[in-house]
């Protein structure tokens, strides 16, 4: 990229994705093609990609853009929970935060997830680095990853009642507040 | 066995002492520890076979709170995460709240923000130098960061009032302009560098202590650094050429002209010559930013979310009015959800934000690259010495504001 252009492509998206060969909105959207039944829906928005991945294939999807050589997302940046509120449904949300260290290129995946069944599959057989991510995640929203090798509590004492993060638990004290 | 310790014959007693393992508890309040990081090491002789990082001692609940602040309240609280690197912090939330609210930042703003987060990267890894040499027992060096990181500090303050929560980015641009005089001040400091710089390398790295603790100790090869999620100066040690700054370009950082220094060595030596080096590098960005820097505008024309000038508040009514919804409501951001990574002193740094269209943000998930570090120690320290943990410590760089949040 050369000094005099930048102006240009920082305002025009589509300048900035000719750059590229396959953005990461088209290789989701392929594999949507692909793959019907691992992603539900590819948004764009902000100039960031979110696939909406099936709880049950988050392990094959991961393993497939990390290996794939067009997608090569061999770099897991970040795992999080997010809590949309007790009366929404589905409840909860994961981010996977995808990056390249050869393409430079991210990729959002986010798993819904219900209040009632917060399981996921683990990602640490894919990225060793899941492993500290994920038990965050369950600190702090009770979001379960199954065949976790070590799923404690990281941040909050063992014997921490409740999960912190979660919209109903207070910001101070321990009560939870109710709705009614 | 004495004869009043009378024990059943099933019991068998193991005791030969070169066959145990024996479990130590390293930390919380162990001065290489960085803060207060507890190690369980399980140790064969003086050999480590285990070792598990104990961490949330320093768990204030950060992310929570966010939740809880408007926008504009949620930078102080950036400030306290990585408190050595507090501009980095700052920038990459106010870049991401800046990303949902699509704002133009003036380009005299971006500019000062890279010549603050460039000095501030300097002071991190002084920070990172002298502990690191302490740690090992080399204490002379410590004093000579410090004098140096000093200067850096007062330059933050001559600009923001504060040295270590500067809180100086504002969403929108900067808290306030320049101090008079501030150009030359930073000239002062960059001519003087350099030589500081040498004197460094002259007290550590022909330093045969130095080189015997390092070289070796730590190891990680760069496909294990990639899995492990290594980022910054760790993954640079282990010869992959990547850097945020470059990889994903933000606030004009693809306008400088500056090196991304790599080892091959993959050990804690390389990792201290990777910031040895990375500290001419933002030397040198700190003098093209200095070169760069015009008059004009230092805050986004956007006058429902930027606080507006004194002057201005008291010629104009509708400044008036701004300022007290700004302060009182604080401002609406559109829904979506944004994640901004920068490559702060540490590696990447990535804030994820969520907007549910309110004043307050619906969720803030920080990716602290010290958190992310820290967990590959067990994968580095397997089979070093006691000893040598304390170096592989300090050679990650890791701040604990920053992991526990």
């Amino acid at each position: 990229m050369t000094v005099g252009d930048t102006d240009n492509l920082s305002q025009n998206q589509t300048a900035s994705q000719a750059v590229q060969a396959a953005t990461p909105s088209e290789l989701a959207a392929a594999l949507k093609r692909e793959h019907p039944e691992w992603i539900s829906e590819v948004v764009d928005a902000l100039n960031e990609t979110t696939a909406f991945v099936n709880r049950d294939h988050i392990v094959a999807v991961c393993a497939y853009l990390k290996s794939a050589p067009e997608t090569s997302f061999d770099f897991l940046a970040d795992l999080s929970g997010v809590d949309r509120g007790p009366e929404e449904e589905p409840r909860f949300e994961v981010n996977y935060h995808l990056f390249s260290t050869t393409k430079y290129h991210r990729l959002r995946l986010k798993i819904l997830l219900s209040d009632e069944d917060p399981h996921v599959p683990t990602v640490t057989g894919v990225w060793r680095t899941a492993n500290w991510h994920e038990r965050e995640t369950f600190d702090l929203f009770g979001v379960v990853f199954v065949g976790h090798p070590d799923l404690r509590r990281i941040l909050l004492p063992d014997d921490w009642q409740g999960y912190a993060l979660r919209k109903d638990f207070p910001l101070r004290g321990y009560e939870p507040y109710s709705l009614k | 066995m004495s004869s009043s310790v009378r024990l059943p014959p099933s019991v068998e007693i193991v005791d030969q002492p070169l066959d145990t393992q024996m479990t130590i508890s390293m930390g919380p309040q162990h001065p290489s520890t960085h803060g207060v990081l507890r190690l369980e090491l399980v140790l064969d002789g003086e050999m480590v076979v285990k070792a598990k990082p104990d961490i949330g001692y320093l768990h204030t609940g950060m992310e929570k709170l966010f939740e809880y602040k408007k926008y504009q309240q949620g930078i102080v609280i950036t400030d306290r995460m990585d408190y050595l690197n507090p501009l980095g912090n700052n920038l990459a939330y106010v870049m991401a709240v800046e990303k949902l609210l699509q704002l133009e930042i003036p380009e005299r703003a971006q500019t000062i923000r890279v010549l603050f987060c460039e000095l501030q990267r300097i002071a991190s890894h002084l920070v990172w130098l002298g502990t690191h040499a302490l740690d090992i027992g080399a204490m002379t060096v410590f004093f000579y960061c410090f004098r140096e990181r000093e200067k850096i500090l007062n330059l933050i303050e001559a600009a923001s009032g504060g040295r270590l929560t500067p809180s100086y980015f504002r969403i929108g641009g900067l808290m306030m302009d320049l101090p008079p005089g501030f150009e030359r001040r930073v000239q002062q400091f960059q001519e003087a560098f350099p030589s500081a710089v040498d004197e460094f390398h002259k007290l550590l790295t022909g330093n045969k202590i130095f080189q015997k603790r390092t070289q070796g100790v730590g190891y990680i090869s760069a496909e294990d650094a990639i899995d492990w999620g290594l980022s910054g100066p760790c993954l640079r040690g282990s010869g992959v050429k990547l850097d945020i700054r470059r990889a994903n370009p933000y606030s004009s950082y693809e306008q400088y002209d500056f090196e991304v220094p790599t080892e091959n060595g993959g050990d804690v030596w390389a990792r201290y010559l990777v910031r040895m080096r990375e500290m001419k590098e933002s030397h040198r960005i700190v003098g093209q930013a200095l070169a760069r820097l015009k008059p004009g505008p230092v805050k986004a024309d956007a006058p429902k979310v930027v606080l507006p000038d004194r002057e201005a508040m008291k010629r104009h009514m509708d400044a008036l009015i701004h300022h007290f919804l700004i302060v009182a409501e604080g401002f609406d951001v559109p829904v979506g959800e944004v994640y901004l990574p920068i490559e702060a002193s540490k590696g990447e740094l990535g804030v994820y934000v969520k907007s549910d269209g309110g004043p307050k943000p619906a969720r803030v998930h920080v990716r602290g690259p010290s958190f992310v570090n820290l967990s590959a120690l067990p994968h580095m320290s397997e089979g070093a010495m006691v000893a040598d943990i304390v170096a592989i410590i300090g050679s990650l760089d890791i701040v604990l504001g920053e992991i526990d949040r």
